[in-house]
């Protein structure tokens, strides 16, 4: 799992659960795989990305050394930045460990890379 | 298909999908390119603002061959499937999206507006089935839809490609999603070949009054045969940006995706000052 979807997830579909973003991470295993930088993309989706759960997260899993506190106005022109950005939504990866609700506690366990997110009876909507 | 052998009749998708069924995925060429024109036409649907990387859900995105559609066009996107058995030949594929294991009848787990586009190809007929004793395939499909809705971006699309049993269960789809606040319908593909048929539902959300794109293979539609551009098809394209044809082309591309394009006249492709499109 890329943080950068770790940033998208949520546990709202929990029924009782309002928001439940940010997800807690428990990191047992992280991996860092390459991915191709594109400035442009990067940029776009900042606009989407919740910044400080991105940076909580990334500095839990141990990569969050270099990235700012806040996003500042000058960011196209910084690409050192922008590659640290890009990196830690998109090139580190929790392969074992897990998501926690913030609201219920309910985990959510991190596998071959892969959260499962599926959902028991009665909490169903 | 013969009733009987639909896999939707077989076992629960989880189940069905096991091992062995997951290793076609990888191993059965055909298949493989079946599942792979899907896409392509899926993506075509979908109208992605060109030359742009987009952010791109694909439901019951499987071992990935869906995925790869997405990835070959520079876009990043994320897979749920309900099969961990599928999602394990993905990983091993080294796919470039991340990957969820989930029921999208239990609603997608995303923050609101987070996906420029959706795609799933050959899933959705498996929303209408009740696998589970306290399933029912209308709620399912009101959860899906009405999750769906809220983690696209306003403006975006779906396109599903999918294996209806039959048109009670294509008239149960496009109603929830309707009632979910999508505008769109169905796009059918060679409607008068069995064999060639295809059948997509084709999503518009945030109420953009859009014409729905022309199947192919229809007596509207001018190409009757899938011109998917291929890598060099589209190597040359670039190289020959300016001539008439590319853009009679792209128009044809614009058409077949339901956007607004000008008719073709004498004039297209003429050089003229300021002119874009
Ligand atoms: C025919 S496969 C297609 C896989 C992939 N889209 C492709 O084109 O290769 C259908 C997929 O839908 C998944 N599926 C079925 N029901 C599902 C559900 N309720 N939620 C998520 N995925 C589901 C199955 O596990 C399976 O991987």
């Amino acid at each position: 799992m890329k943080l950068l979807t770790h940033n998208m997830l949520t546990s709202n579909i929990i029924k009782g659960v309002s928001n439940g973003f940010p997800l807690g991470i428990v990191a047992n295993k992280v991996e860092v795989k390459d991915v191709d930088f594109n400035q442009s993309f990067v940029l776009k989706t900042l606009s989407k990305v919740d910044w400080n759960a991105l940076r909580q997260a990334a500095t839990q899993v141990g990569h969050g050394d270099g990235l700012p506190e806040e996003l500042g106005e000058d960011l196209k022109e910084n690409d050192d930045v922008l590659k640290k950005i890009h990196n830690a939504m998109l090139q580190v990866e929790v392969v074992e460990g897990e998501l926690v609700c913030p609201e219920t506690g309910r985990k959510f366990p991190i596998s071959n890379g892969i959260p499962n997110m599926l959902l028991l009876e009665h909490e169903l909507q | 298909m013969a009733a009987s052998g639909r896999p939707e009749h077989q076992a629960p998708p989880e189940i069905f999908y096991n091992e062995t069924e997951a290793a076609k995925y990888t191993s059965n060429t055909r298949m493989i390119e079946i599942q792979e024109k899907l896409s392509e036409r899926a993506l075509e649907l979908l109208a992605l603002p060109d030359d742009e990387s987009c952010y791109v859900l694909d439901i019951g995105c499987g071992s990935g061959l869906s995925g790869d559609v997405l990835t070959e066009a520079d876009h990043t996107w994320v897979g749920i499937d309900i099969s961990s058995s599928m999602l394990n030949v993905a990983v091993e594929r080294e796919v470039e999206g991340d990957l969820i294991l989930g029921d999208m009848g239990y609603g997608l787990p995303f923050r609101p507006g987070t996906f420029d586009g959706v795609i799933s190809i050959s899933a959705l007929q498996w929303l209408c089935n009740a696998d589970k004793k306290y399933h029912s395939p209308a709620k399912r499909m009101q959860v899906f839809f009405r999750t769906l809705y809220a983690v696209m971006r306003r403006g975006s699309r779906a396109v599903f490609q999918l294996y209806p049993e039959n048109s009670d269960q294509l008239e149960m789809l496009t109603q929830q999603a309707m009632k979910a606040g999508f505008t769109g319908g169905l796009v059918v593909d060679f409607p008068n070949s069995s064999k060639a048929k295809k059948i997509f539902l084709c999503l518009f959300c945030g109420g953009q009054s859009t014409a729905l794109p022309k199947g192919q293979g229809t007596e509207e539609s001018s190409s009757n045969t899938a011109q998917m551009a291929g890598r060099r098809e589209k190597r040359q394209r670039t190289a020959l940006k300016s001539s008439r044809n590319w853009i009679l082309e792209k128009k044809e591309r614009w058409r077949r995706q339901g956007r607004e394009t000008k008719p073709d006249t004498q004039y297209t492709g003429r050089k003229r000052k300021g002119h874009h499109f």
